[in-house]
């Protein structure tokens, strides 16, 4: 009774073609977006923002980059965390030499750096598939996180090997930098993310959208009707790592402010953001968003619990942490394994019956 | 050229070390299509439960690793029980996930159990180089390295016997090749998967011993898995003949590219190198060099 179609008419091809054709789904659309960007930041304190709130936007928009690879077009990498880094190094240089050109400009130019690489690293995915790709990829992990501790280029020869993120403005209000301010770096993020969402929906459903998806489903096939998996598989890797480079920058600048290549960006963070889209659910964006929040705050939740609560010893309660993850991972493989989107799915087929029961 | 024969061959031992965490993939790969990321944990897990045995209860060297066998036979049974029985028919992506969080869930358990701090492994096995090498040849060789080249022929050859003439081993390979002829000539898969996770954590142990006398029993250990991910691809996910030639390659490559290649370029580079060879080795075969073919249909 409550999510329904009957009734609303489609009369023209605008209405037919709409990126969210159903009312219901445009009123909580609009919903998310008032209550993220009015209600939040008025609520919130400083530590929601920063604590919980950047790291989740900005794992959001990474994760959405690493679904758009691995959950539409098929191909898994594990090389998340040094495309990351390559977005974060980039912005860096780019800050410290053209800072005129302003700061989401140059969030910009890092993903399209980012996409270039990403595309390099893409081409032996023509010629292998599965799990030696994903192995394949993380020569591209270990290759540059390696090139950006050892080429002083890249960190400006400083002696640490660590890059320190320049205070930025966007419209006379620091974003970046030890002084930021922290609602507003909450607000630019939020909107490159709820950008960048939309416009993933609006490539996932398109011409290309689906090429990725034929590809995925059966890349033989999809070559015989016609879909070309030279452009589709490397149209892939390139959005895919646009909006992990972005996603790198953000991390990068807006919330760590400093970082140092093998601590931020090693493998762990690779493995960390395929967890997101896995139990988020492969191919959705609302799935990326969802595995986001999970990881996010689950850990700082048990974290909280066992520390504050329970009074534990903070290394021991590190090591249940990693016990707990572990087995509410393959606990939500085993219930869902088609992740938090798939059960979504399911509350709107409830929705749409109830209360009668067919 | 002398200096040339010492890097290959101490290349080629460390390349058999790679080989040991190596085996331990294929074994599982091969029996259930099951890309384990928990193999380097378990190759941990089962030095720290071998090492804490020793120390805590005081076992004699025999009775600890008769001990620690059956803790691996056990998590194996209890893997399957828990974990691999609800996973039937999924994707190797979710199955390979599932791994992932095992690796978590093994690493906290063997801190908790065991302690964090880094632990001293002594069976008895040589240390030190090899006076006999030294003497005659002029070569640096360590003696571990040489025992632990010997142990992986002697399990290599164990586990061909095993899988080509014995009933279990044919059933395994059965297994591998179709889970549902195999089924349906009543082979009883759980069965098969706690046996395959047995030999993968008896494997592990012995990967965990040989590495656990060299640099000592401690988190890093895990981290051998990833020095074992090139050594598949190029040997083929699904060769056991693959696993150790693969290693010999890339420990080869590895140790003459710091050596002569990694001056120039600021050194450390053997995190990447093995990754970047195993891809050149891809491009041209891409399901590794022993691996099967993959054939394709629509």
């Amino acid at each position: 009774m409550i999510y329904r179609e009957t009734g609303q008419f489609k009369a023209n091809y605008q209405d037919d073609q709409a990126l969210f054709p159903i009312a219901q789904d445009r009123y909580v659309i609009f919903g998310i977006l008032i209550v993220t960007f009015a209600v939040v930041p008025a609520m919130l304190n400083e530590y929601w923002l920063n604590a919980i709130l950047l790291p989740f936007l900005i794992y959001s928009l990474a994760a959405l980059g690493l679904n758009i690879l691995t959950g539409y077009c098929g191909q898994l990498s594990l090389g998340t965390g040094a495309f990351m880094a390559v977005g974060a190094f980039s912005v860096y240089k780019m800050m410290v030499a053209i800072p005129e050109l302003g700061f989401i400009p140059l969030v910009l130019l890092s993903g399209l750096v980012t996409a270039a690489v990403g595309t390099l690293f893409g081409l032996p995915s023509l010629r292998i598939k599965g799990f030696y790709l994903a192995v394949a990829t993380l020569a591209a992990q270990f290759f540059l996180i390696w090139m950006f501790n050892k080429v002083g280029w890249f960190f400006n020869y400083s002696a640490s090997g660590m890059i320190n993120a320049p205070p930025m403005t966007i419209f006379g209000v620091i974003v970046t930098g030890p002084h930021a301010n922290p609602i507003a770096k909450y607000y630019l993020v939020a909107a490159i993310v709820a950008v960048f969402a939309l416009a993933a929906k609006n490539i996932a459903r398109g011409r290309i959208g689906r090429n990725w998806m034929a590809i995925r489903d059966m890349d033989i096939a999809a070559e015989l009707i016609g879909v070309r998996p030279l452009i589709a598989k490397l149209s892939a890797f390139a959005v895919s790592s646009f909006y992990v480079g972005m996603a790198g920058a953000l991390y990068f600048a807006v919330w760590l402010g400093s970082a140092e290549p093998t601590e931020a960006f090693d493998i762990n963070q690779s493995f960390l953001v395929l967890f997101m889209i896995i139990i988020g659910g492969l191919g959705s964006v609302l799935g990326s968003f969802l595995g986001a929040a999970f990881l996010v705050i689950m850990p700082i939740l048990l974290k909280n619990i066992m520390v504050d609560g329970l009074g534990t010893d903070t290394s021991l309660a590190k090591h249940f942490e990693f016990i707990i993850v572990g087995v509410m991972i393959i606990g939500f493989l085993i219930v869902e394994p088609h992740g938090l989107a798939r059960l979504w799915r399911i509350a709107k087929e409830k929705l749409r019956l109830w209360p009668f029961p067919y | 050229m002398l200096f040339f024969i010492e890097v290959t061959l101490s290349g080629l031992m460390a390349g058999v070390m790679y080989s040991l965490v190596a085996l331990g993939f294929v074994l599982i790969f091969k029996a259930s299509g099951i890309f384990n990321f928990a193999q380097g944990v378990m190759a941990l897990f089962a030095a720290l439960t071998l090492v804490g045995l020793m120390e805590k209860f005081g076992f004699p060297i025999w009775l600890a690793i008769i001990g620690t066998i059956a803790v691996m036979i056990l998590l194996a049974w209890l893997i399957e029980r828990i974990m691999l029985r609800h996973l039937v028919n999924q994707e190797p992506i979710i199955l390979f996930m599932a791994t992932i969080g095992l690796a978590y869930v093994l690493e906290g358990m063997g801190d908790i159990l065991w302690g964090s701090d880094v632990k001293v492994l002594d069976l008895g096995i040589p240390q030190g180089a090899s006076d006999w090498m030294l003497d005659n040849f002029d070569i640096y060789i360590e003696k571990l390295e040489i025992f632990a080249a010997i142990t992986a022929g002697i399990m290599v050859a164990f586990l061909a016997v095993f899988f080509q003439k014995t009933r279990i081993g044919r059933a395994l390979r059965a297994v591998a090749d179709d889970h549902q002829a195999a089924l349906s000539v009543g082979i009883s898969l759980n069965t098969i998967w706690v046996i395959v996770w047995s030999v993968a954590g008896i494997v592990a142990l012995v990967a965990g011993i040989m590495w656990g006398s060299k640099s000592g029993v401690q988190f890093s250990l895990s981290l051998i898995a990833l020095k074992a991910l090139p050594v598949l691809i190029l040997g083929g996910f699904t060769s056991v003949p693959g696993a150790i030639i693969g290693g010999m390659i890339i420990g080869v490559g590895e140790k003459v590219a710091e050596v002569y290649l990694g001056p120039f370029v600021g050194g450390a580079i053997e995190n990447w190198f093995a990754y970047m060879l195993a891809l050149a080795f891809l491009l041209f075969r891409p399901q590794g060099l022993f691996g099967e073919k993959i054939i394709e249909r629509v």
